[in-house]
């Protein structure tokens, strides 16, 4: 095989198993590479793990449980299990362990490896396993006919089998008898009615670079019989024991981690699909040290013959490296119990955090003091290290968040303890109720601000999404709280929040009120929300001043100014409104006269190859991830740039990389373990436009009609030569076509927030949502592309980049009801009607017409190649009037859904 | 053509009809325990012991299986869910268990020639294998998890023993029902594996899963699609869901099943959720318009009726479903697919 070619997505296939804070490879383009490969976790393995083999033999089976524990939830697919130890009578003890973690649903949900040399602790194990695990291993080392029945056992039990490269003359060490061997297994099993799927070759990692010479070329014999392999043996799999390789650097560990990643890079990129391998234990491939690299591709790819005496050589050079790494890692952990607290909430760290709690809390009691000063002392003491760091600037959102998981950890561990004492909480700085308004289920953003209130020492009572007004006046009643936040992020939620504002008014509240969320604007604020409440009313830009103004509001001194000031700004926005400050808007006849007229002559309507309405069911996570377009996830944890270059940006450079690390993970995750599935459904009919509507028809003769979609127009006075754009423009009156989608990559979401939410842990429950809207719009562009290019094939010519979809270089436009072209969203609920969305795809609209799951997108496509997107703006009362009447609703009616782009 | 070849075929055709249950259909009888005991030498009071009645009244059995077959059912089972060691010790007849099985087996297996003589069609006999009583997954004492009252291989005896004398008696099919912990279930096919090994012939086998909880988990903590991962190797003729709830609740589940499983899907549903007073009032019309929904979805290949469901039910259901076509079974594409609680699939 070539040794120097280029690496790209297998590159992201080591970086995708190292540890979440390695820095993230960028341009990964084949997530599917990404996901084949399945690690399975080697902690519960008694010749692997020293520290679990000392539990086992000491027969804390409870403390065993944990190891396993702690792998699942580290992201372990399957966990392996071996107890092949002298010292233990291993059928036994294989059969508690098993039957132990039966009883832990956190651990019994991913599958078990039994692990054994011996058939009959294998079989042992088999007997205890209600789902089908995998069998470690056989082989034909006692020949055909011990192996087929072996084979058949297994698959009475139902598993599936390592086969490992062993036939009666011994171990395959050469690639050609690891092919000759697993080949000869390949072509038996099948007789006995084993599933090729089922099968996982093992064609034996040996050590290299071991000084004897023999043993040079082992890793390319690995390498080369397991492309062979992948290419004799259809839908069987290729697997190995990943730090056999480096064996005979024992003791120098950046040197054996080098090796494994150089090693998996080439065996993954042959079609290893499956390892034993501790992901703690590689590097990412373009972080290793070049000198030590090409030492390393030198011994694994066995290039020249000194390759060993110069790894040898520098090899020394890197073990001080690593033992200086190892014991700053250490170090912190001999300081006293307020810096290791400190320290793990600045790095947001928990592995610890629950112990050292637990020691400091002791510590407190045996010093007279309460569990509670153990919160106010040396856990506060460190978030206000973390707010000082994040108000300087000198730590972002992601790292916050991460910090925020280690105190609620932490508070999760005294709670117990402070409650059995029945005393009064903490002292917090402020409570605050925070809520997503009726109607509305969007809460990334209430999220992340709750968070960081609650870093800085405020009592956050946060009553979720879709909150009626009553619920959060008797929570900030009942609770005694010192403000109110609101948040909201689409256009029908301003007008909740005036009714919200309006109530409290009306209930006599003083509190003050703070605003926030995506279509949240100070203008809007100060127009509509102020005014309807005579107490406070602020806008919040983002989450980083959302400290700065709960902590005003709840300070004596500073208070009354920023009140005044707010006032005095926001009456000097609504003077400049009421003063003729706005651009002229133009009669709706007018403007219907200066509407856009695309040349249908010169490009006439492009007959669809399909029409009717269809359920998109065939698509999965890993085939959206190409389209994922990155810039606005990291925009959702303010953090300002454009992807990629965000990743190498000098100020959030680091922050952005570790994210984008973690969020990759996540991705392999949900691709790996089906965390979400996309759904969608597409829809083209026959249509005419008809004035500002357009009509959509049953049969192609257009002769019964069966809905219209009426669509605003820009009225605000144009330049000369410059259109006032309606969507029905972009649709002939002579007959076209008009095309509706709905999508969601929300389904499942549920199950893992759920999981996340028990564990304390903000971080990956945001990192989740920011991630299926991601998926959802990336689904949107995918499906976009399909319509373009099969289902209704308007569009011809090479395909475009992603970078050139992002920038929307493609034909035709898919505006959405609530965006600036289309920014009524109760149509909304006719195209869900028409195509019968809820049941093809279980995406609902509330009464505001927000879709949930949240990670949803709809709406329309428009395919002449003069379609461009455009922004409606304001409109007049003659339009609002005339669209009362074409859209069949009171006037009243219409004004509501319009409010936005009235006035 | 083996007797599943012969199934298969039926079902490419239509969608198939199983009967009804034989526990509620047996308690309207009003049978007092003499009634259950007849003749027999046994010591404990007998009353409840169902599976007694196919030695002791087996006209009574006879009858309602004629009625199921009336209402047009094709898969007749066998009123043996109770018919192992593990559950007839409470009535003190674990030695009856072979002759209990044997007779049931001959009753069903006489209603079932003499239906297809008079018409033509196809009828089968599926020998029914309840849970038992006891699970291999799951600890009885809450203190000490890694306790069971039973072992696989004690599981698959007693299995065994059920299933040979049921042969004996001419099912069939085994019918692993009411599967509330996967590892009995595997016992359970493991032994109809080893009892097809000593006839020389394979033996058909159906699984059918009930759910524990509307989440859609079975007592030991699968979800179905993580059960299907762990029994496919036995190549089932067919595999479902029955009892759990009625057919409203099932859907979602069943949709899920049918989704993944390369085979028959077979499903029985109570008559709705038991009422107040612990009984079952859905109509038999409700019951076939839900079942006959999912006919009309394509998402199942068999259905029939558990708790509650009276040969008026299995006739409602078996009109509903006439003009439908059956589910089409899927060909999903060649994976590795493992399962603890949860399913997982790696691309092959």
């Amino acid at each position: 095989m070539s040794a120097a070619a280029p690496i790209t997505a297998d590159a992201a296939a080591v970086a995708a198993l190292a540890p979440p804070s390695a820095p993230a490879v960028n341009e990964v383009r084949d997530a599917a590479a990404v996901a084949s490969f399945i690690n399975i976790g080697e902690r519960t393995n008694v010749t692997g793990s020293a520290v679990f083999k000392k539990l086992i033999l000491a027969g804390d089976y409870a403390a065993a449980v944990e190891v396993a524990r702690a792998q699942v939830e580290n992201g372990a697919q399957i966990i392996d299990v071996n107890m092949d130890e002298g010292l233990l009578d291993s059928e036994h003890a294989m059969v508690t362990f098993l039957k132990l973690i039966a009883a832990e649903p956190d651990i019994a949900r991913v599958p078990v490896m039994v692990d054994s040399s011996k058939w009959s602790v294998i079989e042992a194990g088999l007997k205890c396993l209600a789902g089908k695990g995998i069998v470690n291993s056989i082989s034909l080392k006692e020949g055909e006919g011990p192996f087929l029945e072996q084979a058949k056992k297994v698959m009475r039990y139902g598993a599936a089998a390592v086969v490992m490269a062993f036939d009666e003359k011994g171990q395959a060490d050469t690639a050609t008898r690891k092919v000759e061997i697993c080949e000869r297994a390949y072509r038996l099993l099948p007789g006995i009615g084993f599933v090729p799927a089922d099968i996982i070759f093992d064609p034996n990692i040996f050590a290299v670079a071991t000084g004897i010479e023999e043993h040079n070329n082992y890793g390319v014999d690995f390498i080369e019989a397991t492309a062979e392999i992948r290419r004799r043996c259809p839908h069987a799999h290729v697997s190995g024991g990943v730090s056999n390789l480096s064996f005979s650097f024992r003791g120098n560990e950046p040197v054996r981690r080098a090796m494994h990643s150089v090693f998996l890079l080439h065996a993954i990129r042959a079609g290893m699909d499956m390892g034993i391998v501790n992901a703690g234990q590689l590097d990412v491939y373009d972080a290793i040290d070049p000198e030590l690299r090409e030492a390393c591709e030198d011994v694994v790819l066995n290039r020249r013959p000194d390759s060993t005496d110069r790894l040898l050589a520098i090899a020394e050079k890197f073990r001080g490296d690593g033992k200086a790494i190892e014991k700053a890692t250490d170090e912190w952990r001999l300081l006293p119990v307020e810096k290791r607290l400190e320290h793990a909430l600045v790095k947001g760290l928990d592995a610890f955090v629950v112990e050292d709690t637990e020691e400091a809390r002791v510590l407190a009691f045996n010093s007279g003091g309460r569990p509670i000063d153990v919160i106010e002392g040396p856990l506060m003491a460190g978030m206000n290290v973390v707010g000082d760091l994040f108000g300087s600037g000198k730590m972002f959102l992601p790292q916050v968040v991460k910090s925020a998981r280690v105190m609620k950890k932490a508070v999760a561990h005294l709670l117990p303890y402070i409650e059995a004492e029945k005393t009064e909480g903490s002292s917090s700085k402020g409570k605050i109720v925070m809520a997503t308004v009726k109607g509305d289920v969007h809460d990334i953003g209430k999220n992340i601000v709750g968070v960081v209130l609650q870093c800085n020492n405020f009592e956050v009572i946060d009553l979720g999404v879709m909150v009626p007004f009553q619920t959060i006046l008797k929570a900030a009643n009942d609770e005694g709280a010192d403000m109110i936040g609101l948040s909201g992020l689409i256009t029908p939620s301003l007008d909740e929040m005036v009714t919200v504002a309006a109530e409290m008014q009306r209930a006599g509240m003083t509190m003050p009120l703070l605003i926030g969320g995506a279509t949240t604007s100070r203008v809007h604020t100060a127009l509509r929300i102020a005014p309807a409440y005579k107490g406070p009313v602020i806008h919040v830009l983002d989450a980083s001043r959302a400290v700065g103004v709960a902590g005003t509001m709840v300070s004596d001194t500073l208070k009354d100014e920023l009140v005044a000031a707010t006032a005095r700004e926001y009456e000097e926005i609504r003077v400049k409104r009421a003063g003729n400050a706005q651009s002229a808007l133009v009669s709706l006849a007018d403007a219907r006269a200066n509407g856009f007229r695309p040349d249908f002559a010169a490009q006439p309507p492009v007959r669809p190859a399909w029409t009717g309405v269809q359920t998109i069911d065939d698509v999965t996570v890993a085939d959206l991830i190409p389209y994922i377009d990155w810039t606005p996830f990291f925009q959702a944890w303010e953090l300002a740039g454009f992807y990629p270059a965000i990743l190498s940006d000098p100020v959030v450079g680091e922050s952005a990389s570790n994210l984008y690390a973690d969020a990759r993970v996540m991705l392999d995750q949900i691709v790996a373990e089906n965390w979400l599935r996309p759904r969608g459904v597409v829809a083209i009919w026959p249509a005419r436009r008809d004035g500002d509507d357009v009509a959509i028809y049953e049969g192609d003769n257009r002769a019964e009609e069966i809905a219209r979609f009426p669509f605003l127009r820009q009225q605000v006075a144009k330049r000369e030569g410059r259109p006032n754009s309606c969507l029905a423009d972009f649709i002939s009156p002579d007959g076209d076509w008009l095309g509706g989608f709905a999508v969601t990559a929300g389904d499942g979401i549920e199950a893992h927030l759920a999981r996340f939410k028990a564990a304390h842990d903000d971080y990956q429950d945001i990192l989740l949502k920011a991630l299926a809207d991601r998926l959802a719009e990336a689904f949107a562009e995918y499906l976009h592309e399909r319509v373009r290019r099969e289902i209704w094939a308007h569009e011809n010519g090479p395909k475009q980049s992603n970078e050139e979809l992002i920038r929307e270089k493609y034909q035709g436009i898919r505006p959405a009801p609530g965006y600036p072209a289309c920014p009524e969203h109760s149509l909304k609920r006719q195209l869900f009607e028409l195509m019968s969305v809820t049941a093809r795809t279980g995406i609902t609209l509330t009464e505001s017409f927000a879709m949930l799951p949240t990670a949803s997108v709809s709406g329309f496509y428009f395919a002449h190649p003069q379609a461009s997107y455009f922004g409606v703006a304001r409109i007049g009362r003659d339009q609002l009037a005339d669209y009362a009447t074409r859209r069949g609703v009171s006037i009243e009616q219409a004004e509501t859904w319009c409010r936005p782009n009235l006035d | 053509m083996t007797i599943a070849d012969t199934l298969r075929a039926e079902a490419g055709k239509r969608i198939l009809v199983k009967d009804g249950p034989y526990g509620t259909a047996i308690q309207k009888l009003g049978l007092a325990e003499a009634d259950y005991r007849g003749d027999l030498a046994v010591t404990h009071d007998q009353k409840g012991n169902n599976d007694l009645l196919n030695l002791t009244r087996p006209a009574d059995i006879a009858a309602i299986c004629d009625a199921y077959v009336a209402a047009g059912a094709d898969v007749l089972a066998t009123n043996t869910f109770n018919a192992n060691r593990i559950s007839q010790a409470d009535y003190g007849c674990e030695d009856r268990v072979a002759d209990i099985n044997r007779a049931a087996a001959r009753i069903i297996r006489a209603c079932a020639d003499r239906a297809a003589a008079a018409d033509g069609r196809p009828r089968f006999v599926a020998g029914a294998l309840g849970p038992t009583n006891k699970t291999l997954s799951l600890s009885p004492r809450v203190s000490d998890p890694g306790y069971r009252e039973v072992d696989f291989d004690g599981v698959k005896a007693v299995y065994r023993e059920q299933i040979d004398a049921l042969v004996e008696g001419g099912v069939d099919i085994i019918l692993i029902e009411t599967v509330f912990d996967t590892l009995n279930a595997k016992a359970a096919a493991f032994a109809a594996a080893e009892a097809g090994d000593a006839l020389g012939r394979p033996l058909p086998v159906m699984l059918s899963m009930t759910l524990t909880d509307l989440s859609g988990r079975n007592l030991s903590g699968q979800t179905v699609e993580a059960f299907w991962h762990s029994i496919a190797h036995v190549k089932p003729l067919s595999v479902g869901l029955n009892c759990s709830f009625g057919a409203t609740e099932l859907r979602p589940h069943v949709v899920a099943l049918s989704r993944v499983a390369d085979t028959l899907i077979q499903v029985y549903p109570n008559a709705g959720l038991p009422n107040d007073l612990g009984e079952y009032d859905e109509a038999p019309e409700t019951t076939g318009g839900l079942v006959g929904d999912w006919a009309a979805t394509g998402l199942v290949n068999i259905v029939g009726g558990c708790c509650g469901t009276t040969p008026a039910h299995i006739a409602a259901l078996a009109r509903a479903v006439a003009a439908h076509r059956p589910r089409q079974v899927p060909r999903p594409a060649a994976a590795l697919r493992l399962a603890g609680l949860e399913a997982v699939s790696f691309a092959a």
